[in-house]
């Protein structure tokens, strides 16, 4: 053959290129918000409202400082009187005529946070995958109408059950606690998880527990030994879901938490009335914020990957 | 190692009844195949014996314990999957020896035995490998070497090598029949391929629409199938059942079909008036150029060893095995003769085999 056969399935050089393009094209567009909030973290308040904004900037750690600590304004006479600054904070800080007062509720919360976020994401991971076994492998009667009730818990917005579950919570002493936060996401998760390990499950052919309870184990030891190690995709896949939204949710935190049990999305904006407009402050919360969900989300992309395709096509 | 013995076994989905009052016994070290279309309830009736379904009621002994209700774990029976359900996050070995590690056999004795079962089945080499990349016959081995290493008290396979290509099942069905003769364990296998069944059961049962239509070794079933389901199902080419309407009487020992008098074994039982049909093997059909049941060659198939001709005749079509070197042409009139001591016949309406001489048993036992 002296010429390149035209290939019906290797798409040609130029709309590969084309394609590229427009993926890289879309990913920049994407990113650039994640970019300027990386930016506005490390920026000084000033430069983070400077008009036209800054692009080149002298990196500054006062928004991290303004995230970590309370301060509060002094008179420069005050601030002389101090014995010098024991770190950059503390400089940084000085340097615009305030003083640290001490750590601020920002630990805490995140914190909060990931208790909460991580309780419930397993919560809902691990009764969604034994209901979804159920619903898989029995005959349970009216199998369709529950699994449409359980999807149908998520068709109306939070705020609609907003006042029932906030006079819920306050009878029942959850507001504002860890274990409310976790009941709460674990029971809007719980579908999800239903519905997506019902497909995972659905995939592995029951032979495999059928061998196993065959060949002397009981239903519940092939289900951990024999099912749960093929539904790790799976699990994986819903695990992310259910953090994402878990991790992410505000209405609800904005509504039920206030202190000890308040999470990091509502207690971000609240930095901003704390002694003006502290973008940095805010961009540096976000920023911390992100890198949880992006770690867990890297570590587990390839399940993740094959999950989201996973059952799409049939073999 | 153990009998089984099926008593009126019944099961139904709603109102779809799967298996229709069973019974059969699987006598101790017996090679038993069930055999018929899918949907026949074969498949239903192994899962019952092994346990994966409960029956709606009816009865199953395992060697002469009553173990109907008893869990699949507790029946010491051993079940060879289409798929093989090898287990994809284990290897071979961790495969064939996981009914062992929940037996609490001791380490060492756990090694012997799966060496054992993989010497048998001739995959030694392979035993730490990971099963995603085996072969499917070799896949089949490892299911089977999870099987035999139990040591149970019997087998069930379902269509153990309907996912294998046909130049392998070959060489599994004689290695199965060889595996199964040095075990010597009471087998039930299921398929739907009556090479498979003729090839390695002691007995076969023919099942259609949840029923057994027969239960007999290859041969009998072969020879004298008791049903026009049989008839049509096993053989390849099937038998011809070519219809015709008559009586008749007890001694009677021909028919006549279309003006041709056909001589079959000595009728045993007196039947009114009504629909039957003539039962042929093809190799026992001959052609020949005058008398018979006249017809014209509507088509040859020639096979190597020999052709087989399809002749159109009034009564339908009607296949004949003639050997290879004979020069047949397509159109020609011809007439079909039958080899009479070998002929079945049916009733259409009831679909079982009229007794004659041969279908009782040959001529001499008459």
């Amino acid at each position: 053959m002296t010429t390149a056969a035209h290939s019906v399935v290797e798409p040609s050089p130029r709309s590969k290129a084309i394609a590229g393009t427009l993926v890289i094209l879309y990913a920049v567009i994407s990113m650039i918000p994640l970019v300027w909030i990386g930016m506005t973290a490390l920026k000084t308040p000033s430069d983070a409202i400077a008009y036209p904004p800054k692009i080149i900037f002298t990196p500054s750690m006062a928004g991290f400082c303004d995230l970590f600590t309370t301060q509060s304004r002094q008179t420069e006479d005050y601030i002389k009187t101090l014995p010098p600054p024991t770190d950059t904070c503390d400089e940084i800080t000085r340097s615009r005529g305030l003083v640290t007062a001490g750590p601020s509720n920002f630990l805490p919360r995140f914190f909060n946070s990931f208790i909460i976020a991580f309780g419930s994401t397993f919560l809902a991971v691990a009764l969604g995958t034994l209901a979804a076994y159920g619903f898989s492998r029995f005959k349970v009667p009216m199998a369709d109408d529950l699994l449409f009730f359980i999807l149908s818990t998520r068709m109306m917005p939070p705020i609609a059950v907003a006042i029932p579950i906030y006079l819920m919570y306050r009878e029942l002493g959850l507001s504002d606690t860890h274990l409310g936060m976790i009941l709460l996401y674990t029971a809007v998760n719980v579908s999800l998880a239903v519905w997506l390990m019902k497909g995972f499950i659905d995939e592995i052919p029951r032979e495999y527990e059928e061998a196993a309870m065959i060949d002397g184990y009981t239903r519940l030891q092939a289900f951990r030994k024999v099912v749960l190690p093929q539904a790790a995709t799976g699990i994986a896949a819903t695990a992310i879901f259910c953090l994402i939204f878990a991790w992410n949710e505000y209405a609800f935190a904005v509504l039920l938490t206030s202190g000890s049990a308040q999470t990091a999305p509502p207690f971000i904006p609240i930095i901003i009335g704390e002694g003006g407009q502290d973008w940095p402050a805010v961009a540096a919360g976000t920023t911390l914020f992100l890198i949880p969900i992006v770690v867990f989300t890297v570590l587990l992309r390839k399940h993740l990957l094959r999950g989201i395709t996973f059952g799409a096509v049939r073999k | 190692m153990a009998d089984i013995r099926v008593e009126n076994l019944h099961k139904s989905f709603g109102d779809f009844v799967a298996v229709k009052e069973s019974n059969f016994t699987v006598a101790d070290g017996e090679f038993f195949v069930m055999l018929g279309p899918s949907g026949c309830g074969k498949t239903t009736t192994l899962r019952m014996i092994a346990g994966l379904e409960l029956p709606t009621s009816g009865a199953i002994h395992l060697a002469g314990e009553d173990v109907t209700f008893k869990r699949a774990s507790a029946r010491d029976i051993a079940f060879v999957f289409q798929l093989f359900a090898l287990y994809p996050h284990m290897n071979v070995r961790k495969n064939i020896s996981y009914p062992l590690e929940n037996q609490g056999v001791p380490r060492s004795e756990t090694r012997t035995r799966v060496e054992e079962a993989a010497r048998i089945l001739r995959i030694t080499h392979l035993l730490d490998r990971s099963v995603s990349g085996l072969s499917s016959g070799d896949r089949q081995r490892v299911a089977l070497g999870r099987a035999i290493v139990r040591e149970p008290l019997a087998f069930m396979m379902d269509e153990p090598l309907g996912a294998l290509d046909s130049e392998l099942r070959e060489v599994m069905i004689g290695e199965l029949r060889a595996l199964h003769d040095r075990l010597g364990a009471t087998t039930i296998y299921v398929t739907h391929d009556q090479t498979e069944a003729m090839a390695m059961a002691d007995k076969i049962a023919v099942m259609n629409r949840g029923s057994i239509e027969q239960f007999a070794s290859p041969q009998e079933i072969y020879d004298r199938p008791a049903s026009m389901f049989v008839a049509d199902f096993i053989g390849d080419p099937a038998m011809n059942l070519i219809p015709f309407q008559a009586g008749l009487e007890v001694g009677q020992a021909h028919v006549r079909i279309a003006g041709a008098e056909i001589a079959v074994p000595t009728i045993r039982e007196g039947v009114a008036e009504t629909h039957l049909a003539l039962g042929a093997r093809p190799e026992h059909v001959a052609l020949v150029d005058d008398g018979g049941l006249r017809g014209e060659v509507y088509g040859t198939e020639y096979l190597g060893t020999h052709q087989v001709v399809t002749v159109a005749t009034y009564e339908g079509h009607v296949r004949a095995i003639v050997e290879a070197e004979r020069s047949v042409r397509v159109g020609a009139n011809v007439g079909l003769t039958f080899r009479p001591e070998r002929l079945s016949l049916f009733d259409r309406g009831s679909g079982r085999a009229v007794s004659t001489d041969w279908s009782l048993g040959g001529p001499h036992h008459g």
